[in-house]
């Protein structure tokens, strides 16, 4: 019987198709799940991951960091980011692997809170601008005690997830940080002996809003008060912009003109830009505060938030000759005594060798850790924001007349800690451009140090947000929504390993304990709001009183001038005295 | 059985305290130096003190023939809530001192609610504001205000019968005779100014009337001749100047007074009272504004059945059920007589009300040809 002209495949020619899924090429094709489903996102996450490394960096090495981010448009669909910073800088050998390696990085296997999670961020950016543009990444960088920068263009293999070096040379470089003057024209401010720039070219689109990188600088600066943010942006005007690509480019490279070394820094002042691009001027976030966040520590993970999968992964990789000291050793809050009783609940020998009990009897040691009562875990492993610096950092960039902020104590969910943090800023109605009064109040929501712009529907916070009733508290709120009113809502979780919903790192999972210390502090907060608007209302009506008894005592006065013919000073002398004696009656509080 | 309809009152009221404007003055300054002093020497807010004006604070004393007032007193503290009535009391005192009374003129309510609206933001707003605060004034000094140099709006009333009123000639001074009853077919209406009037007259009685177009027929049958009598229309509530203006030729010419209303509580209660005992609102001046002598002639509950009216009558509105009520409840002079508690609860019952216009069922004159003369001749007024 004549076979259809499709072969089928056999086990044999299955084999030969499939091998090994390099994980960057997983990322190429679910770019979305790392935050470059869409042009403009793209622009965003990258500007997002070149600063959270920047910030950590600085965090991480004790520097008061001093960051500046430039996107310039290159092309009708194409930008160029560069970000630089006053980091401690890479050493070489390091820069390929950490721009052009995906899941390389030093934040992934230890529990330490930080912005960067994973190690995949600025290499997919670099990745995604690779794909779209062809360019590569450049990167400069110098250490304090080195005389020279480095300058390194590299790509990343997407088969073999390593890096590919297109130019490796040795220059000097350092940092040099710019503000503008009274005419816009840009400054030296601050020059570096260490720091690291990165620029990566990528197809990319630019729209002003909530979803943009302007808005994410904004809240990086609100939420890291101790940080100096520079930043411009410059967008070719929609007529040039088709023919002008090439030109352009000449504008970017001269865009990072910093980082062409010590020799150009005038072409800063005046970029050669192409006809139709529009400079704009740097525009700078100063500091609210000298002070730099508290270290925070790296802990062991804590016995309940570790996962069967993980627990037989560390035992594996255990140096612990027992599984005693496997258990102890290699985790937080877990005493001998505890370690013992968690054998003898199992059924296990406390002197077994840790990778045996791995593959044989891991479900029993996991049960038994489950049942086990443990101490919870350690908290001085975070670093709040705390309740003075969200302060700083609100009244820095929110015009408000109403501060407050509250920072809750550490808890823990599913064994990892976090740490709730909530600020509010209520503006007087119609006061401040930032917020208006019929809209609803401006969440924004921060892990990590880290603003989240996207799907905050999905987010925990949001979540809290809605289920607190501001009614009470003086704010309007339409049903099962974000109360409305001139306000901004800050939300801040801090945890060595923040539940994300997904890679891209935009909302926060649901976990029960976590909305509910996010409605504790928002309540405290909401609190603290009820109180000023109350003072305020009361405060409006004395203001009331006040000019209505203003306006009719002289009146008064009048009266009795008239009627006993008195003189101007014993009419005025009238008026003073009931001033005096309504104030005292009426107006005091 | 008959019997002495024609009662002279014991007491005589002598007519309000005739002040001068300078003392009207004196007055107003007395109290704005109060005031003034309460300021600079007591360092304390000022207060006004005034009679409280409404039916709770005065009584009936059936001796003294008139609404009393208590000596409930209202304290006006300059406060937050009192500065601006406070404000446009002084204001309006000034006025009323500088303006009205050093300058010998006269004004309006309605003219010195006018004259406010150049006070700027202390203007009143509405007429019943600066009325009010006029009350307050007048009861505060204690003085009426036709005697600071307001006059009454409303016209005081009609007059025609057997009197000769001697007034004066506003420019000369001089005497001029007005005789009621050649006034063709027309009458005179009361000034609102009486006290300066004098009168001679031969009349049996005086009968005071509610509605204009039963005066009207009386007038034009000339019943103040067939019954010896002046007609006063007193079209509704009597004002002031009319009840001063009977009560001064009923005092001076010891004639008796009866009252024609309409058979409804605000005939009774309003209209017939106000007449006989003054109003709550004016307490301060009942005094001199009322006719205790006047007995109220008709038309009563009774009548209704008496005179076979009870087709020409009107069921008893809402309004009229709780003004009788409330005057069974609250009101001094009714809770004073059983006999007007008995009509009343009388009216009640039946439901009804009843015009003065009612016995036209019977003929257009049955009311001066049969109704009148009947009432008079069997003497059973209410009190």
């Amino acid at each position: 019987m004549a076979h259809s002209k499709q072969t089928l495949a056999t086990a044999e020619s299955m084999a030969h198709s499939q091998r090994e899924i390099a994980v960057s090429e997983f990322f190429l094709k679910n770019r979305h799940l790392l935050g470059f489903d869409n042009p403009r996102k793209a622009l965003l996450t990258t500007v997002k991951e070149a600063v959270d490394n920047s910030l950590d960096a600085c965090d991480e090495a004790g520097i008061l960091p001093e960051i500046s981010v430039e996107i310039a448009q290159t092309g009708a669909r194409r930008f160029r980011v560069t970000v630089l910073d006053n980091g401690p800088g890479i050493v070489r050998a390091q820069i390929p692997k950490i721009f052009a390696k995906l899941l390389y990085g030093s934040k992934f296997h230890r529990l330490r809170m930080s912005r960067g999670q994973q190690g995949i961020g600025i290499s997919a950016a670099g990745m995604y601008g690779q794909l779209t543009t062809g360019t590569s990444t450049i990167i400069q960088s110098k250490i304090k005690n080195s005389k020279v920068a480095h300058h390194i263009e590299v790509q990343i293999d997407t088969r073999a997830n390593k890096p590919t070096i297109l130019k490796d040379e040795e220059l000097a470089w350092q940092p040099q940080f710019f503000t503008a003057d009274k005419d816009g024209v840009a400054q030296l401010s601050k020059e570096y002996t260490h720091g690291t720039c990165v620029s990566i070219e990528m197809e990319a689109a630019y729209i002003r809003g909530k979803l943009s990188a302007d808005e994410y600088l904004k809240q990086c600066a609100i939420v890291n008060p101790h940080l100096c943010l520079h930043y411009r942006i410059t967008v070719l005007e929609a007529a040039g912009a088709a023919g002008a690509t090439g030109a352009a480019a000449v504008t970017a490279a001269t865009g990072q003109g910093k980082g062409q070394g010590a020799e150009t820094p005038a072409s800063d002042k005046k970029p050669a830009v192409a006809a139709g691009a529009a400079v704009a001027a740097w525009i700078t976030f100063e500091r609210g505060t000298r002070e730099l966040p508290k270290q925070p520590l790296e802990i062991k993970p804590h016995p309940h938030g570790v996962e069967l999968g993980m627990l037989m992964q560390m035992l594996k990789d255990t140096t612990a000759k027992t599984l005693k000291s496997a258990l102890s050793n290699d985790f937080s809050r877990l005493s001998d005594r505890a370690a013992v009783e968690i054998c003898q609940r199992a059924a296990l020998d406390p002197k077994a060798r840790p990778a045996h009990i791995a593959h044989r009897e891991s479900e029993a040691l996991f049960k038994a850790i489950g049942e086990a009562k443990l101490m919870r875990p350690p908290t001085d492993c975070l670093s709040p924001i705390g309740e003075d610096q969200i302060l700083a950092g609100l009244k820095k960039e929110i015009t408000a007349d109403f501060y407050t902020a509250v920072t809750r104590s550490p808890e823990v969910y599913r064994g990892n800690p976090f740490q709730i943090e909530v600020g509010i800023a209520y503006a007087k109605p119609d006061a401040s451009q930032d917020v208006a009064a019929e809209d609803p109040v401006r969440v924004l929501r921060f892990a990590n140090k880290v603003p989240l712009l996207y799907m905050g529907g999905a987010c925990a916070m949001i979540k809290a947000v809605t289920g607190v009733n501001w009614k009470s508290y003086g704010l309007a709120q339409p049903r099962d929504a974000v109360p409305l009113g001139p306000a901004v809502i800050l939300v801040h979780i801090a945890s060595v390993w923040v539940p994300f919903t997904s890679e891209s790192k935009e909302a926060i999972a649901h976990y029960p304990e976590i909305i509910r210390e996010m409605t504790f502090a928002l309540q405290e907060c909401g609190r603290r709001l009820s109180v000023f608007l109350s003072r305020r209302r009361r405060q409006a009506e004395l203001e009331r009183k006040r000019n209505f008894i203003e306006m009719y005592l002289p009146h008064l006065a009048l009266g009795l001038r008239e009627i006993l013919a008195l003189n101007e000073k014993q009419e005025t002398q009238i008026i003073g005295k009931l001033h005096k004696m309504l104030e005292r009656t009426h107006l005091e509080t | 059985m008959a019997k002495p309809i024609i009662k002279k009152t014991d007491s005589k009221p002598a007519a309000p305290a005739a002040v001068t404007r300078k003392y009207a003055a004196g007055k107003i300054v007395a109290v704005a130096q109060d005031v003034y002093t309460d300021i600079i020497r007591k360092n304390a807010r000022p207060t006004m003190r005034f009679p409280i004006r409404s039916l709770s604070n005065v009584k009936y004393d059936p001796k003294k023939g008139h609404f009393e007032i208590l000596k409930k007193v209202a304290t006006r503290t300059l406060s937050y809530n009192t500065v601006k009535t406070f404000a446009q009391s002084m204001r309006l005192m000034a006025t009323t001192k500088n303006d009205l009374l050093d300058k010998n003129d006269i004004a309006g309510k309605r003219e010195i609610y006018y004259n406010s609206k150049s006070w700027g933001e202390c203007r009143f707003d509405e007429q019943p504001e600066s009325d009010s605060l006029l009350d307050d004034m007048e009861a505060m000094l204690g003085i009426n205000r036709e005697q600071l140099g307001y006059i009454p709006e409303e016209r005081g009333g009609e007059v025609t019968g057997p009197v000769t009123v001697i007034d004066r000639d506003p420019g000369t001074g001089g005497d001029i005779r007005i005789n009621c009853e050649k006034l063709g077919t027309g009458a005179w209406s009361i000034p609102s100014q009486v006290e300066h009037l004098r009168f001679e007259s031969k009349a049996k009685f005086i009968l005071a009337i509610e509605t204009a177009s039963l005066f009207q027929r009386l007038v034009h049958h000339r019943y103040y001749e067939r019954a010896n009598c002046v007609l006063i229309s007193m079209s509704g509530v009597p004002t002031r100047a009319c009840r001063r203006f009977i009560r001064r030729l009923s005092d001076d010419k010891d004639l008796p007074v009866f009252a024609f209303t309409d058979g409804d509580p605000y005939g009774y209660c309003n209209i017939y009272r106000t007449l006989k005992v003054g109003s709550g609102q004016a307490a301060h001046i009942n005094q001199f504004f009322c006719v205790p002598r006047v007995h109220y002639l008709g038309v009563t509950p009774q009548d209704i059945l008496d005179y076979d009216l009870e087709d020409a009558t009107h069921p008893l509105e809402e309004n009229d059920i709780k003004r009788a009520k409330d005057a069974l409840k609250n009101d001094p002079f009714i809770r004073h007589y059983k006999e007007w508690q008995a009509a009343l609860n009388q009216m009640l019952t039946m439901g009804v009300r009843i015009e003065q216009q009612a016995f036209a069922k019977h003929g257009l004159n049955y009311v001066l040809e049969k109704y009148l003369p009947a009432k008079l001749k069997k003497g059973a007024f209410l009190p």
